[in-house]
């Protein structure tokens, strides 16, 4: 029996990473309930609200983008365009050239990891340094994040404590106080001897260009007030018309992220540092990036784009808290990734088209969403596109001979007798895949096809 | 989950959907619901020529099939009365699911009427019949699993109003109550590991609890966990709603 590539990731899946996904996203989703329901009346108008606002952006990203463009250069910084990943990269590249820069300090950003920023500047002999905890993490052990917010999420305490051993920073101690005190030591010296600084956005405001970074570690602080030089790499989709708006989308972000009432450290960047200003970066760059993202645009999906990254979709899926974000082959994973992975790829789009499968559409991910994404209906948006374009899936039945029995009523009632069988045959020797699938875990219940119609009838007799 | 408004309730007679489930599994919670509706006094007609309401294609992704019996239902139904349905799921296929995969045809007009004439039975009974409390007794502590396609529906607290007002009846809650059984139609058979996973977890939480009964509004969650239930040698008592509302009846003085 074939299985889909997700479920067989999760069958894979060791029962202490299990438990570390399991128990890390359901305390996220639990606490973020609690927070947001003690705290808002009315949440879900918050959410809709919150959806409307970024659904308008997305849909008016042809005069928002120029509007921000013009902003930002008004404020002093550079606007660079990069329609792929590569281009991105480039863009980096020749910045810190310019400058002779070598080492780069970075505060996290999902962008950089979509565009594979750090391995392009390391072939070109620059140190990209990641500076969030979970993404230093992630960094030292050669892994990949596996989840939006919480990148080690599937690490545990004592994993962490021996790789800070094996990597000379320090005896094994896994207390959480002694890991962040280590990397804490370490990171400090590399900001110092750092050339420039590369930080993502979690909201650009079009009306007055002002940059958003929220961090809880302070690194973001630490990267701008140590480098002369400022990188922001921005998704085109992360725009705010106003400053007012910034009130509703921190609060959401914040609650439903990591579920605080705020961010620790929010960094509002209106600009490079103002003459006669001692500290702060010279020279500011904001790389917008397409990399697929005008492909979702065009799609039946756009509203994927509202997306502010909160991993609340993650935490909540019983799919994601079975299978781990690894399993979902990308920088996005979870519900929103199942979306906006295979539509990024553009006209690859079947190397994942197998993952809005992923998901029985139980809507907890829709219910959770800060920005009111109907994630169950572009799940089966997707689905269709993908048998639409013939992309094999393994374990999906095939539909047309129901369909042909469900349109016929004779035929129906024939098969509804004619099932019986099925208490007979033993599992091995059912006929139909599915039944097949699922017995391989639970028993098929007796066959009572047709009694109903008959009881029915014998009662009106 | 868009929630359509609904067609105002005019007399008494309504169409039963079975489901495909109750047709060939669940004959008694299809028949418990015609016991139901009746001693609401409604006259309930049963469509022969009905089969599915087109969400296993639906959910595969093959749209076109799903259509087709999309079409055969809403001809199936066509008569002006509202269609009770003992399942959130196929309810919600035909109020919600049906609409987006009828989109960009002409007949969805048609597939939209059907929708907001289409109710989850419990749904139909407090919201449809303004019926607060239900007569009858039964001596039992009950878990009910709201399922995942009553999501933003008023299905769930009708459910619970109904059941919570039984008298003998105590409702106890469970861990991860928000949490899918697992099932999702063609998921518990493309993803077994994951699903049976899933469903595991809910088991043990419901087992946890210790009520006397499990009780859902959907055959699908019900088949899920009482295979699994029956596979692992877990002791499981599931009814649905239909099921527990009529044994209630049977007690009535």
């Amino acid at each position: 029996m074939k299985l889909q590539p997700i479920d067989q990731a999760a069958a894979a899946l060791s029962a202490e990473t299990r438990a570390a996904v399991y128990d890390g996203s359901k305390v996220g989703h639990e606490k973020r309930t609690r927070l947001l329901f003690d705290h808002y009346a009315d949440p879900d108008r918050l959410r809709s609200l919150a959806g409307e606002i970024k659904q308008h952006v997305v849909e008016n990203l042809d005069t928002y983008l120029p509007a921000v463009e013009a902003r930002l250069t008004a404020n002093g910084a550079r606007v660079h365009w990069a329609s792929t990943a590569e281009a991105a990269c480039e863009a980096v590249h020749s910045i810190l050239r310019a400058r002779g820069a070598t080492k780069l300090v970075k505060s996290k950003t999902m962008v950089s990891e979509e565009i594979g920023l750090e391995a392009y500047l390391r072939e070109r002999g620059i140190e990209a340094l990641e500076t969030d905890l979970g993404e230093f993490i992630v960094q030292l052990d050669h892994d990949t994040p596996s989840h939006i917010i919480k990148p080690i999420i599937h690490k545990n305490r004592r994993q962490i404590a021996e790789l800070f051993e094996r990597n000379g920073l320090g005896a094994y101690d896994d207390a959480p106080a002694a890991i962040t005190r280590r990397a804490r030591q370490y990171l400090r010296h590399k900001y110092l001897a750092a050339d420039a600084a590369l930080t993502g956005a979690n909201f650009v405001v079009a009306e007055s260009g002002r940059l958003v970074v929220v961090t809880n570690e302070g690194n973001a602080r630490f990267c701008l007030a140590a480098t002369r030089c400022h990188i922001a790499l921005v998704g085109i989709e992360k725009i705010l018309p106003t400053d007012r708006d910034l009130a509703l989308f921190l609060n959401l972000l914040a609650r439903s992220g990591t579920a605080q009432q705020l961010t620790v450290y929010n960094e509002f960047i209106l600009g490079p540092s103002a003459a006669g200003q001692p500290d702060g970066p010279e020279e500011m760059h904001v790389i917008f990036v397409d990399n697929g993202r005008t492909d979702v645009l065009a799609s039946d999906c756009r509203d994927i784009l509202r997306c502010i990254r909160c991993g609340a979709c993650l935490n909540v899926c019983p799919v994601y808290r079975q299978a781990g974000g690894h399993a979902y082959r990308g920088v996005y994973p979870g519900p929103v990734g199942a979306v906006l992975s295979p539509l990024m790829l553009g006209e690859r789009f079947s190397e994942k088209a197998d993952l809005p499968k992923a998901s029985s559409l139980c809507g907890a991910c829709h219910e959770v969403c800060p920005v009111d994404i109907a994630i169950p209906d572009l799940l089966l948006r997707l689905r269709d596109k993908a048998h639409r374009e013939g992309v094999p899936s393994p374990g999906t039945p095939p539909m047309g001979p129901w369909a042909a029995l469900a349109t016929r009523p004779a035929a129906w009632r024939a098969a509804l007798a004619g099932g019986r069988i099925l208490d007979h045959l033993p599992a091995s020797l059912v006929p139909i895949p599915a039944i097949r699938a699922w017995e391989s875990k639970r028993e098929l219940p007796p066959w009572r096809g047709g009694e109903f119609r008959k009881w029915l009838k014998m009662r009106r007799q | 989950m868009a929630f359509p408004g609904r067609t105002p309730i005019v007399g008494r007679r309504v169409q039963l959907m079975a489901t495909c489930l109750c047709d060939a599994f669940h004959d008694d919670a299809a028949a418990a619901t015609v016991e139901v509706l009746e001693h609401l006094g409604c006259e309930v007609a049963f469509p022969e020529g009905q089969t599915c309401c087109g969400q296993p294609a639906f959910n595969a992704g093959d749209w076109e099939a799903s259509r087709r019996v999309v079409r055969h239902t809403v001809r199936t139904f066509s008569a002006a009365a509202p269609v009770v349905v003992p399942s959130g799921s196929c309810a919600a296929m035909l109020f919600h699911g049906a609409a987006l995969e009828f989109e960009k045809e002409g007949d969805l007009g048609e597939v939209e009427e059907l929708g907001r004439r289409t109710w989850e039975l419990a749904d139909f009974i407090v919201n449809g019949l303004g019926v607060r409390s239900w007569p009858g007794r039964l001596e039992a502590s009950v878990a009910l699993h709201r399922s995942c396609h009553t999501r933003g529906t008023p299905s769930g607290d009708a459910a619970a109003l109904l059941l919570g007002s039984i008298a003998g009846v105590r409702l106890v809650e469970f861990g991860e109550g928000e949490q899918c059984c697992g099932f999702g139609g063609t998921f518990s058979v493309g993803f077994p590991n994951i699903s049976a996973a899933m469903g595991n977890l809910k088991l043990d939480h419901v087992l946890a609890a210790k009520p006397d009964v499990l009780v859902s509004g959907d055959t699908g969650c019900l088949m899920q966990l009482s295979g699994l239930a029956a596979r692992e040698g877990k002791p499981l008592r599931a009814m649905h709603l239909a099921q527990v509302l009529r044994d209630a009846l049977a007690a009535t003085p």
